[in-house]
């Protein structure tokens, strides 16, 4: 189920009268049978989002197509829609079989059949010999499952999950990311997930939605989308560290640093542009500029250097062989790894 | 205004100071004067020391009247005045009370209005507890309306029930100056009925003593509904909004059984107190809870109370009080013995 979002708008009202807009005129195209990763920092829309393809939220502005219904004005209930919420809302005083059951209850089905289908789907999420407890007996990991047995026992046409790791510790986040990933692949059901995890969405997601104010600012494959930011934000926002941002001119077709330090070539307009360098995206070469290592973090197979080039302190990110026992290196920046934003604008310059 | 703010400012200020510094001196005090040790009891023995005072009174004017009661129910002659009395009966005290017509009638009256108001009340609560939680505009105006009850005077809606409810063979043959229940009935076209009055019947007037109970009992359950609902994590009903349930079966499968903790403690302390119930008699009939009606005799609408209570007012008579002591143990067997089978239903029908 291919699912497009039109000019999608939400504006909230307090009180005061004061209008936040929280999603302001997302147009996507999300791909059927595709997971999908919206992402973004706090407070950037995407639950708001979330909850609106859901139908809890009612737009202000915009349409809401699946395939090709326009579910805009649909109940939730009507949309054949399953969600999973941050903290899960599993109803606690029903036993784990009653929690899955629930949505099939509303829904004429058979007691028999429901009973099989509950019985398949927890087999599927991995919680067979759970069904006879509560959810206050489960592990977070568990909690979870159940929770993604409950939305999708329904057979609906699109998963929505809200922030589905948040609530777990480390391992098991690793874990249940890959369980969430093999279960969309054998449903082949179309999912869309909110998360401000980058490193979440990046493993997972087929392809990924960054927005920011409500805005959309990017909408790529993960790989894609951390190699060839569109603008200054998403390049900030990926990464880990965080991409150096430094300002830098253009002269005659090199990348010119401070006064003289040219660390590349770009066939740009000339004048002054903000340059996005990943600290990885430095190496080891007896041609570069020289660089002190005082303060360096080793880090096993990495070593990080930090070191002042123009007006900010950079980081580079470079193998621990060609630092160590060395007061100073020679480096440089891979080619066309240097990425070139207006400055106005924040957009890139290709 | 801003004046007077920093005024109670200072004066909160020295307050506090000046309690701190009396608690210091306290100290000291105990110190100066070798009790010290008590800083140096162990907790539970403070924690007794603390709660003396309060024991001491429940002890005086609640354990030992419960023990002394128990313990009259089985003398036989019993004087009030000298404490003096001729001997023990075993069940004897138990035998005339339970044989008692009056006692029977009071029993039966005491049924109808735990049972057929407890339910009441707690539905209507309920019900009320939930749309006051749906309204959004003027929902404090709402709230405050429907809390009035709870701080208004028993007696007081007792006479306003009165005086709705008025009406006796006199009036309605007259159709003048009639209650406003009588009022509403002839506006459909209905014959005005004597409710409470001379002319009434035993169902006319448990009616409003029914009426009067659930009004009366009405507010707080509908607080304590109203503080659990809004207790509810309004994700679950988003949850089921999504699973497709209706507004119907959310309330009967979120909201009933997440606050059913509430609804237990509300049925549990409403059947007690119904069990108890003197006062709405009082205030809805009279001090002695009959009608009399002329020459057929009277309508009896006394509880167990109120039977417990009429045979202490003809306490001077020996022996009497023991009859009163043991239908106030019977009581509490009756109460006890709900009780106990509500504790159990509630372990397998209440989520905690």
């Amino acid at each position: 189920m291919e699912i497009r979002l039109e000019n999608l708008t939400k504006v909230f009202t307090d009180k005061n009268g004061r209008e936040t807009r929280a999603v302001d005129d997302l147009t996507i195209t999300i791909p059927s049978g595709k997971l999908v990763g919206l992402l973004g920092p706090s407070g950037c829309g995407k639950s708001t989002t979330l909850f609106m393809i859901a139908g809890l939220f009612k737009p202000s502005g915009g349409k809401i197509y699946f395939g090709n219904d326009d579910v805009t004005r649909l109940a939730p209930e009507k949309r054949g829609i399953g969600l999973v919420f941050q903290n899960y809302a599993l109803y606690p005083h029903m036993t784990v079989r009653q929690n899955i059951m629930f949505p099939l209850e509303n829904l004429n089905i058979g007691r028999a059949e429901a009973t099989t289908l509950v019985e398949d789907m927890a087999e599927l999420v991995g919680i067979g010999d759970q069904l006879d407890k509560k959810p206050s007996q489960l592990s977070g990991g568990q909690q979870q499952r159940v929770a993604i047995a409950r939305a999708l026992v329904k057979k609906p046409r699109v998963l929505l999950l809200d922030e589905p790791l948040s609530n777990l510790d480390a391992r098991l986040r690793l874990q249940t990311r890959e369980e969430i990933k093999r279960i969309q692949r054998e449903t082949g059901i179309t999912t869309i997930f909110v998360t401000h995890d980058q490193e979440e969405a990046m493993s997972i997601s087929d392809k990924m939605v960054v927005l920011d104010f409500g805005v959309q600012q990017q909408m790529a494959i993960p790989q894609e989308m951390y190699t060839k930011p569109d603008n200054l934000f998403v390049a900030k926002f990926l990464g880990n560290p965080p991409i150096n941002i430094l300002e830098g001119k253009i002269e005659n077709g090199k990348i010119i640093i401070g006064d003289n330090v040219v660390i590349g070539a770009k066939d740009v307009k000339d004048g002054i542009y903000d340059l996005g360098i990943r600290p990885e995206d430095f190496k080891f070469d007896i041609n570069g500029f020289k660089v002190d290592t005082n303060d360096i973090d080793h880090t096993g197979r990495d070593t990080m250097i930090r070191f002042p080039m123009g007006d900010v302190i950079v980081r580079a990110l470079v193998d621990s062989d060609s630092v160590y026992g060395k007061n100073s290196i020679k480096l440089s920046v891979k080619k066309d790894k240097i990425h070139i934003f207006e400055k106005e604008t924040g957009h890139v310059v290709l | 205004m801003k004046d007077f703010k920093q005024k109670l400012r200072d004066f909160l200020w020295r307050a506090r100071n000046t309690i701190h510094f009396s608690s210091v001196r306290t100290t000291e005090f105990f110190q100066r004067h070798h009790l010290g040790f008590i800083t140096r009891w162990p907790g539970w023995l403070k924690a007794i020391f603390y709660l003396a005072p309060a024991l001491t009174l429940l002890a005086i004017f609640t354990f030992y009247p419960i023990f002394n009661s128990f313990l009259i129910s089985f003398y036989t002659g019993y004087n009030i005045q000298t404490g003096e009395f001729d001997g023990y009966t075993f069940l004897g005290n138990y035998a005339v009370v339970l044989q008692h017509a009056n006692f029977k009638q009071a029993v039966l009256n005491t049924a109808i209005i735990v049972f057929v108001s407890v339910p009441i009340t707690i539905i209507v609560g309920l019900l009320i507890a939930v749309a006051l939680n749906a309204v959004k505009p003027l929902k404090s105006f709402y709230q405050t309306i429907f809390f009035l009850p709870y701080v208004t005077n028993t007696i007081a809606i007792g006479l306003v029930f009165a005086f709705i409810f008025s009406g006796n063979t006199n009036t309605i043959a007259n159709p003048v100056g009639l209650g406003l229940a009588n009022q509403v009935i002839t506006l459909f076209g209905g014959k005005p009925i004597a409710w409470v009055a001379t002319g009434a019947t035993y169902w006319s007037a448990m009616t409003v003593i029914l009426a009067y109970s659930v009004w009366n009992g009405l507010a707080f359950k509908i607080i304590v509904f109203l503080a659990g609902i809004q207790g509810i994590d309004k994700q679950y009903y988003q949850a089921a909004q999504i699973d497709g349930a209706s507004r119907s079966k959310s309330f009967t499968r979120i909201t009933v059984p997440l606050i059913s903790p509430m609804i237990f403690y509300i049925l549990i302390t409403s059947v007690i107190g119904s069990f108890k119930t003197y006062s709405s008699v009082v205030a809805i009939i009279n001090r002695e809870g009959l009608i009399t009606t002329g020459a057929q005799g009277s309508i009896n609408l006394k509880t167990i109370v109120f039977y417990i209570y009429d045979y202490i007012g003809g306490a001077a008579l020996n022996g009497v009080m023991s009859y009163a002591s043991a239908a106030a143990i019977i009581l509490f067997a009756i109460i006890l013995v709900f009780t106990v089978i509500q504790l159990q239903v509630g372990k397998r029908r209440v989520h905690y």
